[in-house]
């Protein structure tokens, strides 16, 4: 689901209009006549929630087992948001947090959908936190990954520029197209940020015919003209996206996005509360440490999948690619503290790359995924590595003439340390902490 | 140009711990001079480290801080309040944050007795090295209910997270500025009274995350386990008032710019350390630049200002030649424990970037120099060191360039001599990049800033100016 959300200049968080679907044909153009108006605002929330609950909970259906130490179920497929950019990301962040502790009932009642889609959206962005996560995604930075430009960072944050440098109009250069594509009336702002001229020169003039006539007709169609051309960027980005060919990682990777998802459903099911507005101490420190293995194995994921990620490794000195020139196969050594000789295959590597690991290193082969050995000896052009697992699952070990690559990236994986729950909080972090309990004065909170 | 020094900040521990501190263990009258004999420094860490004791063992905290300079005696005391808690018949767990340091705290507490049981707790495949296994009193297991009956257990962090089921009453937490304080909430409830020693100059955690959404939060797991049980709890703070590695005339610098409110001086005096070389030098600039740094402690080999890249041949090349040239000299070091050779295994050169260290290996270091980047440096002491400037032919000064942990661990490592390598033209840089962090709600204000220490240090060094 494409998803464009704008605000109003000078708010943090007041949304002005919105242009989402699933469907390049049929986008649904959502608006807020009086982004002023807290009413309004919900109206918006309430219908934004019309269009990406259905989405979102419809892939509710089908289920897998997933078999195993941890025998879990799982959907066989998740949704996934796209936004233009990183602001459009850091955007859904603050519509579920203005809209997640609402209340259907109360002093100030809101549409009982309000605060789901408030939870989604708190969801999507904290999956989104996560390395290698792909439920919300900014499609500037997606396409980064993929396409280099001669832009700077800065400037491939700006989706037109970076469309137009990757396919640039017949018989343009990259840059004259990025160049063209810089005018904010033929490529107006992706948002969630508006073009200050129009602002002034289009949207007041529009919001105050709406105050004076109550027709939000004007706003509508300003609106449109700032909306459409981003939509049919992103509509082209996913093309684009979708015409490379899907990384070998990537199935294990939307697993997880399928099992977190899997897990969002049931928890809200079961009437979760709304995630509170900070992190305790333990669920912090779990977050990290989450995001940390994310981080890690992502990284190494990328670098396994594609070579030229690799390279990048491969030329700092942290990884190593080259011809295996001697293996012995059957050597076995009795390991300190053994009672008999256990195998640990040597393979002598030849290579030309810059290696700037040492012996002792662990080293993980990148054909051979999950097999570990240590770096022995570096002498010259020749490395020696001792193979240490996975020998007899099947992993076997290379023949004379094979190509491999080792790496000391780790795809990671370690099991969690058990950090205290809230009531076993540790003195060194203040204690147990008060239970988090929603009140009354979270529903009615003013929306800045 | 002025170096911004006054602060018009109050007392220490009202700006770093806000509800801490009422124990005032060092004697900060004379502290600062860096001039007090021998004995009168021995006196005060004496004294320090009996105060300490007093108020862990005392049991009228559930934690007590020791704030420790760099060389002034953290294992010692973590050796002492070991051997003075099981002594008393107490069994106590001790926290470090490297295998390294495990190990190494295993030797000396099994050396000074060898009747203790020692547990060294580690990680399936680990090898732990002879000088550990060879005590009697010790043993080695990567399953705690093999050692969990032992006097003294031994383990990194990282592997005490995944104990349970035991606990200690007393535990004993080195290196606790380097500590993260999500590790200590996985293993906090091992144990009901800690003391946490460590050295508040040195680099911060860090993350390859982006963590700011817990900023300002009292429990940030980014920072340091001290910082975390200090902000929730009220700690008395000690500290170790007396530098043995340093000499005296590196300490007052060190103090001044990286311990701005709490000065500690030398063990020994100007006089009792001198470098000197037994193969004369000729008039070039290498030779130069190393008899400065023999003659006074401190040399700046000051190369022609220029924007670089991160790799500056010339500067690498330059770390690596004064590494061999000081080896070929033969340097002899003459200290309080008497005379001796200083050998390639004595000398290191430290950098910020890997890829740094990786260039100036390549660039040819005689063997046995150690070269690694202040990271790896934390908690090394050696007779000689060469730094490589972390901001040498920069173009601006970002965080991690200006991070004060990073030059404090460079330039503080060394016994006797510091020879720093740099560009010219860092004071300039630093006017033109003045020290914009952004400030965030609830996260207490660090001292000192990296900005003003980078400027005392320049300062400081260019007396000793030595143009390559």
């Amino acid at each position: 689901m494409v998803f464009i959300p704008l605000k109003l200049a000078g708010e943090a968080a007041a949304p002005l209009g919105a242009m989402v679907g699933t469907d390049p044909a049929e986008p649904h153009l959502l608006v807020v006549p009086q982004p002023r108006n807290r009413d309004l605002r919900f109206a918006f929330m309430s219908e934004l929630a019309q269009i990406m609950l259905p989405y979102i909970e419809g892939f509710a259906t089908a289920k897998e087992t997933v078999s195993g130490r941890n025998e879990r179920e799982r959907y066989l497929d998740a949704p996934q948001v796209i936004v233009p950019g990183r602001r459009g990301v850091e955007f859904v962040r603050l519509l579920g947090r203005s809209t997640r502790f609402r209340r259907s009932d109360g002093p100030y009642p809101v549409d009982p959908s309000v605060p789901v889609l408030g939870q989604w959206l708190t969801f999507l962005y904290e999956r989104g936190e996560l390395a290698g996560s792909s439920a919300l995604l900014a499609m500037t930075d997606a396409l980064s990954l993929h396409w280099a430009t001669g832009q700077s960072p800065m400037e491939d944050a700006n989706l037109a520029t970076l469309l137009a440098w990757i396919s640039p109009p017949p018989g343009l250069t990259g840059q004259e197209a990025a160049a063209a594509a810089e005018n904010p009336i033929d490529r107006p702002p992706a948002g969630p940020d508006t073009d200050p001229g129009f602002d002034a020169q289009v949207l007041q003039p529009a919001i105050r015919a709406y105050d004076a006539s109550g027709s939000p007709a004007l706003v509508r169609q300003a609106l449109r003209t700032q909306l459409e051309p981003t939509w049919r960027l992103m509509w082209e980005a996913v093309d684009l996206m979708r015409a490379l060919p899907e990384a070998a990682s990537v199935a294990e990777r939307w697993a997880i996005d399928r099992d977190q998802y899997t897990r969002e459903v049931t928890r809200l099911a079961e009437g979760g509360p709304p995630r509170g507005r900070r992190d305790q101490a333990g669920p912090a420190a779990i977050r990290l440490w989450d995001m940390e293995g994310a981080q890690q194995s992502y990284d190494a994921q990328r670098a396994y999948d594609d070579p030229l990620v690799m390279t990048e490794h491969r030329a700092a000195g942290k990884a190593f690619t080259g011809e295996a020139v001697h293996v012995d196969a059957d050597r076995k050594i009795l390991l300190p503290g053994g009672k008999k000789p256990v195998p640990r295959p040597l393979v002598t590597v030849r290579t030309s790359d810059p290696v700037r690991l040492t012996p002792g290193k662990r080293v993980f082969s990148v054909h051979r995924r999950r097999q570990s050995g240590e770096i022995v000896e570096i002498d010259g052009d020749l490395i020696v590595v001792q193979l240490n697992d996975q020998l007899a699952k099947g992993a076997g070990v290379p023949t004379p003439g094979d190509a491999v690559c080792f790496t000391e990236l780790d795809l990671g994986g370690r099991i969690r340390p058990g950090f205290p729950t809230g009531e076993e909080t540790p003195w060194t972090h203040g204690g147990p902490p008060a239970a988090y309990v929603p009140t009354d004065e979270d529903a009615v909170e003013a929306w800045s | 140009m002025t170096v911004p020094h006054s602060t018009p900040y109050s007392t220490p521990h009202s700006t770093r711990f806000p509800t801490g501190g009422t124990a005032e263990t060092a004697d900060s009258a004379d502290s600062a001079g860096g001039t007090g004999g021998f004995g009168s420094a021995a006196e005060a860490a004496g004294r320090a480290t009996a105060a300490i004791l007093a108020d862990f063992a005392g049991g009228g905290h559930r934690g007590v801080i020791v704030d420790s300079p760099p060389g002034a005696g953290k294992s010692t005391l973590v050796v002492t309040s070991t051997l003075e808690l099981a002594g008393a018949g107490e069994r106590l767990m001790i926290v470090a944050q490297t295998n390294e340091q495990v190990d190494d705290l295993a030797d000396k507490i099994a050396m000074r007795n060898p009747a203790l049981t020692v547990g060294r707790l580690h990680k399936d495949g680990f090898q732990v090295p002879e000088r550990v296994v060879r005590h009697p009193g010790v043993t080695a297991s990567k399953k705690i209910d093999d050692v969990a009956s032992c006097a003294v257990v031994l383990a990194t962090a990282d592997k005490w997270a995944y104990v349970s089921g035991h606990t200690w009453k007393w535990a004993i937490i080195d290196e606790a500025y380097q500590m993260r304080s999500d590790k200590l909430l996985a293993i906090a409830a091992l144990f009901e009274q800690a003391l946490f020693v460590g050295d508040p100059g040195q680099l911060d955690p860090f993350s390859v995350v982006d963590t700011e959404r817990w900023a300002g939060l009292a429990w940030d797991p980014m920072q340091s386990a001290v910082a975390v049980s200090a902000r929730l709890n009220d700690l008395p703070v000690h500290r170790l008032p007396v530098s043995w590695r340093l000499p005296a005339s590196a300490a007052p610098l060190i103090s001044e710019a990286f311990y701005p409110f709490t000065p500690f001086r030398s063990g020994t005096a100007h006089g009792d350390r001198s470098l000197e070389f037994t193969a004369a030098g000729f008039p070039a600039s290498w030779d130069g630049t190393l008899d400065e740094a023999a003659a006074t402690g401190w040399a700046l080999h000051e190369l022609p200002s220029r924007h670089t890249i991160r790799t500056d041949a010339d500067a690498v090349q330059a770390c690596a030649a004064l590494a061999t040239r000081l080896l070929r000299r033969g340097p002899v070091a003459h200290d309080e424990h008497g005379s001796h050779v200083v050998d390639a295994t004595r000398i290191a050169i430290g950098a910020a970037h890997n890829d740094q260290v990786a260039a100036i290996r390549a660039a040819g270091v005689p063997p046995g120099v150690t070269v690694d980047t202040a990271n790896r440096l934390q908690g090394r002491e050696y007779d000689v060191t060469i730094v490589l400037h972390p901001l040498s032919g920069r173009r601006d000064a970002t965080a991690f360039h200006l991070e004060s942990g990073r030059l404090c661990v460079l330039t503080s490592r060394h016994r006797h001599a510091c020879v720093v390598v740099a560009r010219a033209g860092i004071p300039e840089l630093l006017d033109a990049h003045p020290s914009t962090g952004r400030v965030r709600l609830n996260v207490p204000v660090k001292f000192p800033d990296g900005w003003e220490a980078n400027h005392a240090v320049l300062a400081h060094l260019a007396a000793h100016r030595v143009p390559g």
